[in-house]
């Protein structure tokens, strides 16, 4: 790839902007089509949409086996679907076992569940550390895991986008599903956090 | 903007977790271009994101790394490639009509996109 000076010097909006006038000239993209799905994305997929599965898979056992035997069919369910969710992969955290999920060569995301994703999961030094040191890259983001947990580290490079099912926390035995979904974070369904009681 | 803008909701769709789901405009449009096409069947996924790993991939073994780390500037990298690629548009023509887009005068942001979100 040549980068000319005056390539350079474009910014991203301006080539966004311009990339857009052309396509929408010769009839590729229709730019109200554009905008819908950006406000889509900016209103209506996100992390509350995962909330509601792992809740859901909390509060009802049978849901929860199927969840984690075909992740896109359970959360087809619910009627999350959509790109990047096609392969959608469930893993269950445990007292001792923590799963967390990163893309090291991109940054793939299972957007249907949740959302686009967050700056810190698209940084470099995440996506090369957290495979090479991932308890020193947790403890860094807050989450210390006893010597005795078991990190595995999921990578998203291929079709599969994975999903961490965290775990319950004690002292919500009385709550309902619908209590459960505001609890539950992106980042603890990234791995990168543990669901606390309220 | 019709739904609830809470940045305090903990799984508030707007923001993830508090934070802008696009830093500017412009990412948003290039996020935009990129799923509408491939929703169109322009593409396939696959060649998207490969040229997507190939533009971070360039951008990491770049010794010097100049200029700071943008997200969705690769992504709207990649798009170009995948649509240069393909022919629809070339650098060229990218090129010769943001040239044009920067000659505007000032109070001229964003000509082609008058909705209000």
């Amino acid at each position: 790839m040549t980068t000319s000076k005056s390539e350079q010097r474009l910014s991203p909006a301006l080539r966004a902007e311009a990339l857009e006038q052309l396509l929408t000239e010769r009839s590729l993209i229709d730019p109200n089509v554009v905008d819908g799905l950006i406000s889509e994305y900016e209103t209506n997929v996100g992390p509350l949409n995962g909330a509601k599965v792992v809740a859901k898979a909390w509060t009802d056992p049978e849901y929860r086996r199927r969840l984690l035997e075909d992740g896109t069919a359970a959360i087809k369910e619910l009627g999350f679907t959509g790109p990047q969710g096609e392969h959608i992969v469930v893993v269950e955290n445990t007292p001792t076992t923590h799963h967390v999920v990163v893309c090291t060569l991109c940054s793939c995301y299972p957007w249907p569940v949740l959302g686009l994703p967050p700056s810190w999961y698209k940084d470099p030094a995440y996506r090369s550390r957290v495979v090479k040191e991932p308890r020193a890259v947790l403890s860094e983001m807050g989450l210390d895991l006893p010597e005795n947990v078991q990190i595995t580290v999921h990578d998203s490079t291929s079709e599969v986008r994975w999903l961490v099912l965290p775990e319950r926390p004690a002292g919500t035995e009385h709550l309902t599903e619908e209590q459960m979904v505001p609890l539950v974070t992106r980042d603890a369904m990234v791995g990168v956090a543990e669901v606390e009681a309220p | 903007m019709t739904a609830p803008l809470d940045p305090d909701d903990p799984v508030g769709p707007p923001r993830s977790n508090g934070e802008l789901v696009f830093a500017e405009p412009w990412e948003s449009r290039a996020f935009g271009l990129a799923v509408t096409l491939y929703e169109a069947g322009a593409f396939a996924w696959p060649q998207f994101q490969a040229a997507l790993i190939a533009r971070i991939a360039e951008w990491e073994k770049r010794s010097d790394q100049k200029g700071a780390w943008s997200y969705y500037q690769h992504w709207l990298g990649a798009l170009e490639d995948v649509l240069v690629g393909q022919g629809a548009v070339s650098t060229e023509e990218v090129i010769a009509r943001a040239n044009t887009l920067a000659g505007r005068p000032r109070g001229h942001d964003h000509p082609t996109h008058r909705h209000q979100r």
